[in-house]
C-alpha cells in the first residue's frame, strides 16, 4: 500500500538564506525519486518537508492524499521510514531493539516479530546480529540496521538522506543493490537525497538537479544525459562521466 | 513536555519552604542558646556562662565557635542565639564603626558606656557589665629582638618595621583597628606581612621566621614564650573589655538567665584570665574542666575539680594519637553521622532541584548559559559570606549550613545535566525525531539514559564538595567533623583538628567510591557491557542468544 508524495510551489528561507525557492516534484506511489545536487542545493531541506522536520514558509507538502499539515509531526513520522547519513542507531539498545522502535511506537502487538523480518529482509540474521549492540557492527552493517528500522512497520513511504554517503565503495554498492530488490520487493515510495548521480541514476526513476534552491532539470537518467536543460546539468554529468574515464583509463 | 518545570517548581518550593517553617518552628520554646567566637579565650568564656546557668536550672544549647565577629553578632542581632562573649573595641570599631574623641576612646568606662547605649538603639542588644578584665590586641616581639633593635613601645617599632618581618592574623591585617590603623597613626611598614593562622603565630615567632607577631594580652602563650609586648603610647588601640553580650529575647522572656550570668561580672581579672587560657591553650586541659573549677574557685556552683586535672590534661596531650582518638570514638562518631546528615540532604535536595533544571534548560537553551554561569557566580562567594548572609533569613545551625551547601551542590550537578543531555549522541536524537518518538520519549530513552555518566559525574563532583564544604558548618553552628577542625585551630590543638580532618577526607573518599560504583551501575548498556568485558579478560566477541 505505497502511497504518493507531492511537493507544490514550497519556498523556504533559514534567516536570509534560500533554502527552497518555489520547488515542485511528484513521486507516483511505488517509485522513487532521487534528489541530486552539490550541499546547500536545498535537497535535504525539501526532504524533511515531508515528515515535517522542516515547516516550508511557503507552498503545500502532500503525502497520499493529505497535506502533512492536517496531521500531527509525531503520527506522520510514524508513518514514514526514514534513514540518515550516520544511522543515528540508539548506542545503548540491541540491534533487535533498535529495529523494534517504531513497532513498538506504533504498539503492533508483534513487534518482536516485525523488527526480525526486517533484519532477514535487509540481509541480516536476526539470531547473529539481533543482541549486539551497534558498536559492535561495521558501517555496513550499521546502516543495513537502520535501513531495517525503517522499515520494519512496512510504512508506505521511506525517506532516505545520504543514506550509504559514508561508507566505502564496497559496501555501498553491496547495500545499493539489496536496497533497490527491496524497494520493489516491497513496493514502497522512495525520496532519496544523494550528490553521488551514479546512484541516483541506479537506484530512481526519476532524477531532480536542485541547486541553489531551485529545480535545474527532472527527468530519467536517460533524459539529463541525452539533453541536460542547463549548462550546470550538462557539467554534473560531464563530471560524474570523467570520474569513470578515469578508472578506464 | 512540560514536567521537569512542574518537578523543577515542586522542588523548589519543598527545599525553599520547608527549611525556614522548620526553623521557625524550633526557636519557639527552646534552651539558652550560649555561642562562642573561634579562639580558645571565647570558648571558655562561654562554657563557663554555660555552665553557670546550668548551675540555675536553664537547660543551654551549646554553638562554640561561630565564624567570626559577623557571624556570631549577626546571629545574636536575630535572635538566633542568646549570648556570646564580646569585647568592647570590637563592637566599637568592627561593629559600630564609630570614632570617638582620644580622651573617650582611652577611657573603659567611657567606652563601655557608649557602646551599651548605642547597642542598646541600634540593635536592642544588652552589654551585661563587664567581666573585669581587658583583652588587647598585644603586639609582641622576642626578648633578644627587642634588645636588639631597643624596642619598648610601638613607635619604636615603626622606627625598626623596614627591618622586620610580621606574621599578623588574617583577621588583624584587614580590621581597621588593626595592621591598616596601626600603619596610619605609627607608620608601620614591616619588610614583608605573612598572614598566619592564630595557632602556630607564637612558634613562628619562636622559631625566627617572623619578628613580631599580633597576640591577644590574654593569651596563655604569650606568658610561655616570654615575649616582650610593646606599649601603645599613642594610645592606637581602644580598650578591649570583655563582656557578655545579651539578645533582646533573653532579656525580655528570660530574665532570670540573665541575672545568673550578671554573677560574673567584674569577677575576672587579667591575671586569672591569662591562667586559665594557659591551661587550656598550653596544657592541653578541657576547657569544661577549666570552666567549671574556676566557677567552684569564685564560688558561684559546687565543689571544683581537684588539681590534678592539669596533670591529666598534660598526659592526655601526650599519650598515643591512636589513643586520643578511640578515647573519643563517640564523639568523632556522632560528628562524622551529623556531617554525613549534613551532605546527604544538602546533596540529595540540590539533585531534586538541578537535574530537572539541567534538564529543563536543554529545552530552552537560550537561557541556559545565563542560569548556569548565576550558579556559577554563586560558587564564589566565600563560603563564610554566604553564611553570613543566611543568618538574618535562617539563623544559625543546621539550616543556614544545608542551604548554603545546597547552593554550592547545585552548579555542578546543572552544569552536568545540562551539557550532558544537550552533547547527548546527536545523530541518535535526530533519528529518533524523524522516526516519531515524541520528546518525552527522546529524553527518557535516548538523552537521559546517554547522559547519565556526565549528570554522575558532576553529582560525584558536587558530593565530594560538599564532604570539603560541610567543615564549614561548625562556623554557624551546624556541628559535623568541622566542629573539632575549628576548635583545634582556636586552641592550638593538633590533634584535635586531625580528629576531625582525617574522618572528613576518609569521608570524601568513601563519598567519591560509592558514587563511583553508583556511576558504573547506571552507564549506558553498551558501555557497561564494554566495561565487563575488559575486566574479566574476556574474548572481544559477542555472545550469541540461544536458539
Amino acid at each position: 500500500m505505497s502511497i504518493s508524495l507531492a511537493a507544490r510551489n514550497v519556498s523556504h528561507r533559514f534567516g536570509n538564506v534560500v533554502a527552497l525557492d518555489d520547488v515542485s516534484i511528484d513521486v507516483p506511489a511505488g517509485r522513487a525519486t532521487a534528489l541530486v545536487g552539490e550541499s546547500g542545493s536545498g535537497k535535504t531541506t525539501l526532504l524533511r518537508c515531508f515528515n515535517r522536520l522542516v515547516e516550508p514558509e511557503q507552498g503545500q507538502v502532500m503525502v497520499g492524499d493529505q497535506d502533512v499539515q492536517t496531521q500531527s509531526p509525531v503520527s506522520l513520522r510514524r508513518g514514514i521510514g526514514y534513514v540518515q547519513q550516520h544511522g543515528g542507531l540508539l548506542p545503548h539498545w540491541r540491534v533487535l531493539r533498535n529495529v523494534e522502535l517504531v513497532p513498538t511506537l506504533q504498539h503492533m502487538p508483534d513487534s518482536i516479530d516485525a523488527a526480525r523480518r526486517a533484519l532477514e529482509l535487509v540481509g541480516l540474521s536476526s539470531t547473529e546480529f539481533g543482541s549486539r549492540f551497534p558498536h559492535e557492527l561495521s558501517g555496513g552493517q550499521r546502516q543495513r540496521v537502520a535501513l531495517a528500522r525503517s522499515i520494519a512497520a512496512r510504512p508506505g513511504v521511506i525517506l532516505l538522506d545520504e543514506p550509504f554517503g559514508a561508507l566505502d565503495a564496497i559496501s555501498r554498492a553491496e547495500l545499493q543493490e539489496s536496497f533497490d530488490n527491496l524497494r520493489h520487493d516491497l513496493t514502497v515510495t522512495t525520496l532519496l537525497v544523494t550528490h553521488d548521480l551514479a546512484e541516483a541514476g541506479r537506484l530512481a526513476e526519476e532524477v531532480v538537479v536542485m541547486r541553489k534552491g531551485r529545480i535545474e532539470q527532472r527527468g530519467s537518467m536517460r533524459d539529463l544525459i541525452r539533453s541536460p536543460a542547463t549548462d550546470y546539468v550538462a557539467r554534473l554529468i560531464e563530471r560524474a562521466r570523467a570520474g569513470l574515464e578515469a578508472l578506464r583509463a | 513536555m512540560r514536567f521537569p518545570f512542574r518537578i523543577l517548581s515542586i522542588a523548589t518550593m519543598v527545599v525553599g519552604g520547608a527549611i525556614p517553617i522548620a526553623l521557625s518552628a524550633q526557636r519557639q520554646n527552646q534552651p539558652v542558646v550560649v555561642a562562642s567566637k573561634p579562639f580558645g579565650e571565647s570558648y571558655l568564656l562561654a562554657e563557663m556562662f554555660s555552665q553557670l546557668l546550668e548551675s540555675r536550672g536553664f537547660s543551654v544549647d551549646r554553638k562554640p565557635g561561630l565564624g567570626a565577629t559577623e557571624i556570631a553578632f549577626g546571629a545574636l542581632r536575630t535572635d538566633a542565639i542568646d549570648v556570646y562573649p564580646e569585647y568592647t573595641g570590637t563592637g566599637l570599631v568592627a561593629i559600630l564603626h564609630d570614632t570617638l574623641p582620644d580622651s573617650v576612646a582611652a577611657d573603659p568606662r567611657a567606652v563601655f558606656a557608649h557602646v551599651a547605649r548605642r547597642f542598646a538603639d541600634l540593635y536592642r542588644v544588652r552589654w551585661l557589665p563587664p567581666l573585669g578584665f581587658q583583652n588587647t590586641y598585644a603586639i609582641a616581639v622576642t626578648r633578644s629582638t627587642a634588645a636588639r633593635y631597643h624596642l619598648r613601645t610601638l613607635s619604636d617599632l615603626a622606627r625598626e618595621s623596614p627591618h622586620l618581618t610580621a606574621g599578623f592574623t588574617a583577621d588583624f591585617i584587614g580590621r581597621s583597628d588593626g595592621l591598616v590603623g596601626l600603619s596610619r597613626v605609627y607608620g608601620l611598614r614591616p619588610r614583608a606581612v605573612r598572614p598566619l593562622a592564630p595557632a602556630v603565630k607564637y612558634q613562628a615567632l619562636a622559631s625566627g621566621a617572623v619578628d613580631v607577631i599580633d597576640g591577644y594580652s590574654t593569651d596563655g602563650l604569650l606568658a610561655r614564650y616570654d615575649l616582650v609586648t610593646l606599649i601603645d603610647d599613642r594610645h592606637f588601640f581602644p580598650p578591649y573589655e570583655a563582656a557578655a553580650l545579651v539578645s533582646g529575647r533573653l532579656e525580655s522572656q528570660v530574665p532570670g538567665a540573665v541575672a545568673a550570668l550578671m554573677l560574673l561580672s567584674g569577677r575576672l581579672d587579667e591575671k586569672t584570665m591569662q591562667q586559665l587560657n594557659r591551661r587550656v591553650e598550653v596544657n592541653g586541659e578541657d576547657v569544661r574542666r577549666v570552666a567549671g573549677d574556676e566557677l567552684a574557685t569564685l564560688g558561684l556552683t559546687g565543689t571544683a575539680h581537684d588539681a590534678s586535672g592539669a596533670q591529666a590534661g598534660q598526659s592526655a596531650r601526650q599519650s598515643g594519637f591512636a589513643r586520643y582518638l578511640w578515647d573519643r570514638r563517640e564523639t568523632i562518631g556522632a560528628l562524622t553521622v551529623r556531617h554525613l546528615e549534613l551532605v546527604a540532604f544538602a546533596l540529595l535536595a540540590a539533585v531534586i532541584v538541578a537535574v530537572p533544571l539541567g534538564l529543563g534548560l536543554e529545552r530552552t537553551r537560550k537561557i541556559a548559559e545565563p542560569t548556569i554561569g548565576a550558579l556559577g557566580v554563586l560558587q564564589t562567594i566565600p563560603s563564610i559570606a554566604l553564611l553570613a548572609f543566611m543568618i538574618p533569613l535562617l539563623g544559625v545551625g543546621v539550616a543556614p549550613a544545608l542551604m548554603a551547601l545546597w547552593l554550592y551542590a547545585l552548579y555542578p550537578i546543572a552544569r552536568g545535566t545540562y551539557t550532558g543531555v544537550r552533547d547527548a549522541d546527536p545523530d541518535a536524537v535526530a533519528a529518533a525525531e524523524a522516526l516519531g518518538t515524541t520528546p518525552t520519549q527522546r529524553l527518557l530513552w535516548v538523552r537521559l539514559p546517554l547522559a547519565a555518566p556526565v549528570i554522575m559525574a558532576g553529582i560525584r563532583t558536587a558530593a565530594v564538595i560538599t564532604v570539603g564544604a560541610a567543615t564549614l558548618a561548625a562556623f554557624i553552628g551546624a556541628g559535623g567533623l568541622g566542629e573539632p577542625i575549628v576548635a583545634g585551630l582556636a586552641l592550638a590543638d593538633t590533634r584535635m583538628i586531625l580528629s576531625g580532618a582525617l574522618p572528613a577526607a576518609a569521608l570524601a573518599l568513601a563519598v567519591d567510591g560509592v558514587l563511583a560504583i553508583v556511576e558504573l551501575l547506571v552507564a549506558p548498556a553498551h558501555r557497561r557491557k564494554r566495561f565487563w568485558r575488559t575486566r574479566t579478560g574476556g574474548p572481544d566477541v559477542t555472545i550469541a542468544p540461544a536458539v
